[in-house]
């Protein structure tokens, strides 16, 4: 029996040291980095070329390829969890203890324990010296508990008390944060949809399993665009989204960009790709150089398109800014393949904000471009996460209770009254030197009294 | 005046704060230890113009957004935050050597900005395009100046201690004996750390806060937010490690060490050797 009560309190030990919160941190610091090192996810064919086949065997086993998910590091998690509840169940009570049944009485021991003490000779009968010094106490420190032993006054003080749970409330809160995360892992998703301009979808594809999830409502994209810098990089993508919920639009026309998603009944929508969706219409004039009123063509990417001077013409690519490739030019610009009857085929930049920039190629035909009708698509990334909020709160509550576990402290201050005497102690829990000043200037006007 | 006339000038008075520094540990002398610190905060303050001047220059570029975008703009805001925290701790607690192993970092970071990465202000891309940015960025990069004093302060810690436990042997003295005694140093130490843990911890949170509002989720094991995240277990290992007995002192001044290694990892090796979302060091 003994020897299974000594093996319960040793494994109680175990889960209230600080040496296993220690050891847990750091394995949990040298662990994480596997993961950064190892490509997560399902392992690209390049990366597997690069590692033989026992090496891989064995990351697998060893769940290296999702490593955070991995059983082991599970465990580091949950052991984290088990070593702080054991170590608050352990020390709680004590500071508690400490706080609600403070020692009252300064006696000779905790006298000589404490760093500040000082004494002064004082004349005039111990009550009336009580009463200055509960009244001083009260004026410069905060309101005293006075204990009589022995003809001796006893006066008790103490602020800050509270500040001993900061360091409960930071590690409670790490547990807040995994509970969100659980709670976030079990009741929400991440998906994807992806709409083409002027249409709607009410199903998203789950991201990890690509099933279906039906949203309840209907999502529609009404217009997608991109702008540009005067550089030719992308400044913003967006897209103009409504919702239609049971048959009524209830957001219209909302636009939606990176860094600004759009929320709706804890489904949030974010700004995530675009792409074409099926060929583009090309508008363009073509007008003979001798004179004469332009002629407009419209065209798909890759057809031929008759001219009426014979011959055929044909866009072959086209881009929404040349900046990039033309420093001297910006906007939008097409390249055109022009077959005529006979002869070899031309080829021609057309601009569309420089209209007569086909001129200079010196051809009979002068072609301008007036723009093009594309259709895209806008991939936008879907969220729910009912655990968002507990996981914030606990973020909230750690970086408070750091702030306190690290910037406030626990103060008090004990004077004894004897006959023509009076001594005062006082102790900090932190930052002893910042009290030792404070103490000093207390009984420096203590002194004058 | 240009920002980078400025910038140049800033990286001139931290190399000569440095030798300043460098000179009172040899000449134990009071003024010189001043001067040092003047050099340092006089710098400090070009610095300042310079990063506000330079986030009115991308404003009349067309441009417009805080100094904080890619890699040359982060080392010079490091280099300034580094600064910052020395001088907090300088006219606090008045131990001037620290400057000599705290202001060297600063110095290098200004040298690798000015000389090594491309200076010119680039537009942002959509992806930071948001004010998470600037709360993000600045908390994070004064958690990683703290770490970077707390690194110094360890430094002279260990050297301290091997002279103190030699001093039968070797005569006392030297520019050893003009650092604070072991203890004070230790002490040091953990204020340093004190002070950049919370601002850490706010760094990550905001980080994630970010990451939730642009894409969904808050963390998704991105290396840089792993990374961060191991910086911040050192740290508390450091932290609890100093209330447990037997590791305070040189485990303590080690511990610290490593955590500024790894901070170091997380702001810069990250980019250089692992690939992930954060796009500081594309542009180096
Ligand atoms: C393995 C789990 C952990 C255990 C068992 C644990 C236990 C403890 C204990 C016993 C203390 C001392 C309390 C006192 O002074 O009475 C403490 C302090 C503290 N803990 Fe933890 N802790 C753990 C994880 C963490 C983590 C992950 C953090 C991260 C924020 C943290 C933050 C703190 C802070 C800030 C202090 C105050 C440190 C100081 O006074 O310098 N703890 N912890």
């Amino acid at each position: 029996m003994t020897t299974n009560k000594s093996f319960a309190t040793s494994l109680w030990d175990f889960f209230c040291s600080l040496k296993l919160s220690i050891f847990l941190l750091i394995a949990l610091a040298v662990t994480s980095i596997i993961g950064t090192v190892i490509p997560q996810g399902p392992p690209p064919p390049e990366y597997l070329q690069t590692i033989s086949e026992t090496k891989f065997l064995v990351y697998q086993k060893l769940g290296f390829f999702d490593m955070y998910h991995s059983w082991w590091f599970i465990a580091l998690l949950y052991l984290l969890t088990l070593n702080l509840i054991a170590c608050s169940i352990k020390r709680l009570p004590r500071v508690w203890k400490i706080i609600s049944e403070p020692t009252l009485v300064m006696d000779s021991g905790l006298e000589r324990s404490l760093t500040c003490t000082r004494q002064f000779k004082m004349a005039g009968d111990a009550a009336t010296n009580r009463d200055r010094m509960v009244a001083f106490l009260k004026a410069e420190f905060t309101e005293p508990v006075v204990t009589e032993t022995d003809g001796e006054f006893h006066l008790f003080a103490q602020k800050g008390a509270y500040s001993r749970f900061g360091v409960y409330v930071v590690h409670s809160s790490i547990i807040i944060i995994f509970i969100g995360a659980i709670l976030g892992s079990l009741f929400g998703y991440k998906a994807f949809v992806s709409i083409v301009e002027g249409t709607g979808t009410s199903t998203a594809y789950n991201t990890r399993t690509e099933q279906p999830i039906d949203l309840g409502f209907t999502i529609k994209c009404e217009d997608f665009s991109v702008s540009y810098y005067d550089t030719g990089a992308p400044k913003e993508f967006k897209s103009i989204l409504t919702i239609i919920d049971n048959g009524k639009p209830v957001i219209e026309r909302r636009p939606t960009i990176v860094n600004s998603p759009l929320s709706y009944k804890g489904i949030t929508f974010y700004q995530s790709s675009y792409g074409p969706a099926g060929d583009p219409i090309f508008y363009l004039s073509v007008r003979k150089r001798a004179g004469g009123e332009p002629v407009k063509i419209t065209a798909r990417q890759g057809e031929r398109v008759s001219l009426p001077t014979g011959g055929f013409v044909r866009v072959m690519d086209y881009a929404p800014e040349v900046r990039s490739a033309m420093p001297q030019f910006s906007g939008p610009a097409a390249r055109l393949e022009i077959v005529p009857p006979a002869g070899a085929p031309q080829y021609a930049l057309v601009l569309k904000d420089y209209p007569d920039f086909d001129a200079q190629r010196g051809g009979d035909l002068i072609f301008a471009y007036e723009g093009v009708d594309e259709k895209q698509y806008t991939g936008l990334q879907v969220a729910k996460d009912p655990g968002v909020l507990v996981v914030w709160t606990g973020c909230t509550l750690m970086v408070v209770g750091i702030f306190i576990a690290f910037f406030l402290s626990h103060r008090r201050i004990w004077i004894r009254v004897s006959k023509g005497e009076v001594t005062i102690g006082g102790t900090a829990n932190r930052n002893q030197p910042a009290f030792q000043l404070r103490f000093d200037a207390l009984a420096d006007k203590l002194k004058q009294q | 005046m240009s920002s980078s006339l400025l910038f140049n000038i800033t990286t001139f008075a931290y190399l000569i704060s440095m030798v300043v520094f460098f000179a009172f540990l040899a000449s134990k002398n009071k003024a010189v230890g001043l001067a040092g610190s003047l050099t340092a905060f006089a710098g400090f303050a070009i610095q300042t113009v310079a990063i506000l001047l330079r986030w009115k220059e991308s404003y009349d570029m067309g441009r417009g957004h805080a100094p904080l975008s890619n890699l040359y703009e982060s080392v010079v805001f490091f280099a300034w935050t580094i600064v910052l925290i020395f001088g907090i701790l300088d006219i606090k607690y008045k131990y001037r050597v620290i400057g000599a192993f705290v202001v060297p970092f600063a110095l290098l970071g200004m040298a690798w900005a000015q000389l090594g990465l491309d200076s010119g202000i680039q537009p942002l891309v959509p992806a930071l395009q948001s004010n998470w940015l600037l709360y993000h960025v600045i908390t994070c990069f004064l958690g990683y100046a703290a770490f970077a004093v707390a690194c110094g302060i360890s430094i002279m810690y260990l050297i301290k201690v091997r002279q103190e436990e030699s001093e039968g042997t070797s005569p006392a003295g030297g520019i050893i004996a003009t650092f604070p005694s072991s203890k004070i140093l230790d002490d040091l130490n953990y204020k340093a750390i004190m002070v950049g843990f919370p601002l850490l911890t706010i760094g990550i949170i905001t980080g994630a806060a970010w990451a939730n509002y642009a894409w969904g989720t808050y963390w998704s094991w991105d290396p840089k937010e792993t990374w961060s995240l191991i910086v911040w277990f050192v740290y508390a290992a450091f932290l609890h490690a100093r209330i447990t007995r037997g590791w305070v002192g040189k485990k303590a001044a080690v511990l610290s060490i490593v955590g500024f290694a790894s901070t170091i990892f997380c702001y810069l090796g990250v980019n250089l050797f692992l690939s992930g979302l954060h796009s500081y060091g594309g542009g180096g």
